[in-house]
């Protein structure tokens, strides 16, 4: 905890208190930070777009119809795989050269691997798109299919049939090596630092493990080892744990790492901070098969993913109440500052989405709501409503620090807030509301189109929020680009709403 | 141990994930190692090569193209083209394979999904579908003829009106009446979809489909 916290007074740079320190400059690379955060917000635009456009198929209004390069089915996987491997991996990891050195004190392994994984990762990224779009077109080769017949091997030159693990096959050895090496470059600075570790370490630490299992895991037995129903619970494991054992603990992590440095105070509860973490890890990869209730997977073991389900809610909520006591008696931060008012706001959605889980993972509300937008509702939620919008707060206390210069407009900055956060909040709620139309027109018997129709006015209404979420995207990205090239500012946003620690 | 380096490392990082893995991964293999694991050869039965056989009777010149003659060998091709092509058109997004015991199903769809139907390897990664828009596939076999697929792939409002199904000219050169390679296999497979479920069809008393011939 001391480590920590001496690393939280350097948050605006060296201090007095820490004589013989390394310096903030020598410890952080500043411009591979704004690289993967580019690269992040590229990706972050083009899956938006993706999503725009199955949304608008389902509403009839696809204005590139029988396009094959533009095809809804192709691109509905370039819009969640752009989410996860392009936005969330490159922010994640951009945020993380900055947290790790200046939590451990150490410098990363080696700068120019760094940038070899920089390069890398990008690779991986387009790579996979490109195998997405195009792997379709070209499967249709002698020698692939030679090589399926042969091996009797799936062999898809586009995506693979797990969804988050559609890389193609030809892909996944190169992230495996990309996902290694990050791996060495965080945890040769965690492992020289001394004494006990931050919060935020134990969640880093315990994610570069977990990230690299589970795309090993997940991208190579279902497609190699094991077919069926064993390679459903397999899927199963792999499109939960991406989620928990990647996203979640880098994006706790750095909230341990952020609130306590803007708030200036320390976390409320030290014991809270052990059980949310020791928790998470036992019972969140305890519960892959609950996205598959109802299959022919043995009955026993649908149960207990089921109940470590409703297990892993009651922990998730020790940490969302460890970080609320934090706030408490700082509450005016939620309203004046921004990257604060980012992270609660998705820590409210986060306790939402929990909440909403550990009812609807039952088997009374699946037979209902599976199959159906409630769920889509759900992983937007998740993704959008807190880690994205974690990563706006964090992009929004950064920015400055690595631009030297204040937010160029302050209005931008609120609106690419509401029409994020907002947009987000009608998503979820219409494809919630959806997702019950939608079980019980399927119970119910009627014609399959009386469910499609009647998802209309739903699907409508949703093209419409994701349109305020691209709306407040782009706010973010041209506040960004008048900040980045000095333009002069009539309407700042000032330090002090941008995170500036408060005594 | 809880806030050191090597208890994080070791016991959540690997311990914890390989716990999980046992139990949610390694123990439905071992349950399910002894079942064989059928090849697209295997899986090729009578209902599927009367499709089959059909497409090269509708679409001569398109099928000799494609497949040449309608042999079990080019019909277990088309079945491993046409899942490769149902997933990387991401067909599985919108479409699910499994039938549940719950909510009607089997009254709307057919027969609750058995594990056995799984094992085999146009099953790899296993095709459960995690999302319905359209209908579950899983039974879908035999339930319409190949020129209402034909048509449907080729622009599914023209016999589904209000489906917000893509269209996929690209399986056809130029007009339904003239599905390419891609076309045929992709009929072939969502046709194989079910024929091997000892009751069936529902939909349609052809003694040819039904395998009796």
């Amino acid at each position: 905890m001391t480590r920590g916290a001496s690393a939280h007074h350097r948050s605006d740079g060296p201090q007095a208190g820490d004589a013989g320190a390394p310096s903030h400059d020598d410890l952080v690379d500043e411009k591979i930070i704004v690289c993967y955060y580019v690269a992040a917000l590229t990706f972050l635009t083009i899956s938006m777009l993706a999503g725009l456009l199955v949304a608008l198929q389902l509403v009839h209004w696809n204005p590139f119809k029988g396009t094959e390069l533009l095809s809804p089915g192709r691109w509905r996987m370039i819009h969640t795989n752009a989410i996860a491997y392009g936005f969330l991996a490159n922010a994640f990891l951009g945020t993380l050269h900055w947290a790790v050195p200046r939590l451990t004190f150490h410098k990363v392994f080696s700068k120019p691997l760094s940038w070899f994984i920089f390069g890398a990762w990008q690779v991986v990224v387009l790579s996979t798109a490109f195998g997405i779009v195009l792997g379709p077109t070209f499967q249709d080769q002698p020698w692939i299919l030679a090589l399926a017949k042969k091996w009797h091997l799936p062999m898809n030159l586009g995506a693979q049939g797990l969804e988050w693990g559609e890389t193609p096959f030809w892909i996944d050895p190169v992230a495996l090596v990309g996902l290694a090496l990050v791996a060495v470059n965080f945890m040769v600075p965690i492992g020289k630092s001394k004494g006990p570790m931050y919060v935020s370490l134990w969640y880093f630490m315990a994610a570069f493990v977990w990230t690299f299992l589970t795309y090993a895991m997940g991208n190579l037995l279902p497609e190699y080892a094991v077919a069926g129903t064993s390679a459903g619970a397999i899927g199963g494991l792999f499109i939960h744990d991406l989620v928990g054992l990647f996203v979640t603990p880098l994006g706790w992590g750095l909230m341990y790492y952020f609130v306590p440095i803007i708030l200036k105070k320390p976390i409320w509860s030290h014991g809270l901070s052990l059980v949310g973490f020791w928790g998470l890890a036992f019972f969140y990869p305890l519960q892959g098969i609950h996205h598959f209730l109802y299959t022919p997977i043995p009955m026993f073991l649908q149960y207990g993913a089921v109940i470590s389900t409703i297990a892993v809610e009651l922990v998730v909520a020790t940490v969302v109440i460890n970080f609320f006591g934090t706030l408490v008696g700082r509450g005016k931060e939620f309203f004046d500052n921004l990257p604060i008012r980012y992270f609660y706001t998705g820590m409210v959605f986060y306790f939402i989405t929990c909440f909403q889980c550990a009812l609807q993972v039952t088997f009374t509300f699946q037979k209902l709501i599976h199959f159906t937008d409630w769920v889509v509702g759900h992983a937007h939620l998740v993704m959008f409503g807190v880690f994205s919008l974690w990563l706006f707060g964090i992009m929004t206390y950064l920015f400055p620090r690595l631009l030297g210069r204040p937010w160029w407009s302050r209005s931008l900055c609120e609106y690419h807030y509401w029409l994020s956060a907002g947009g987000l909040f009608v998503m979820f709620l219409d494809l919630t509301l959806a997702g019950i139309f939608q079980g019980y027109y399927w119970s119910s018997l009627q014609p399959w189109d009386a469910s499609t129709n009647g998802s209309q006015p739903f699907w409508i209404t949703r093209v419409f929020a994701g349109l305020a979420m691209f709306a407040g995207l782009l706010c973010f990205l041209v506040n960004l680009w008048m900040t980045a090239r000095g333009a002069e500012a009539t309407d700042p946003l000032p330090a002090r709403a941008a995170g500036t620690p408060t005594a | 141990m809880f806030e050191s380096k090597s208890g994080i490392f070791f016991i959540a990082g690997i311990g914890f994930f390989l716990l999980a893995f046992l139990g949610n991964g390694v123990v439905p293999m071992i349950m399910y190692k002894d079942r064989h694991e059928q090849t697209a050869e295997e899986v090729v039965n009578k209902r599927v090569m009367a499709q089959f056989r059909d497409l090269a009777q509708r679409y001569p010149e398109s099928f000799q193209n494609a497949f040449g003659e309608p042999t079990e060998e080019a019909c277990a091709e088309a079945l491993r083209l046409g899942r490769q092509l149902y997933v990387g058109e991401g067909c599985w997004h919108c479409h699910s394979q499994f039938v549940r015991p719950v909510s009607n199903e089997s009254r709307r769809f057919g027969p609750v999904s058995k594990s056995e139907e799984y094992d085999n390897e146009l099953q790899r990664p296993v095709l459960f579908g995690t999302r319905r828009v359209g209908p579950d596939l899983s039974r879908e076999g035999g339930r319409r003829g190949n020129d209402w697929h034909a048509v449907h792939f080729h622009k599914p409002q023209v016999v589904s009106t209000d489906s917000p199904m893509p269209e996929y000219p690209w399986f056809f050169d130029g007009s339904p009446d003239k599905p390419n390679r891609r076309g045929i296999a992709v009929m072939t497979y969502i046709q194989w979809l079910g024929s091997w479920l000892k009751e069936y069809p529902y939909y349609e008393e052809l003694a040819e489909v039904k395998g009796e011939q």
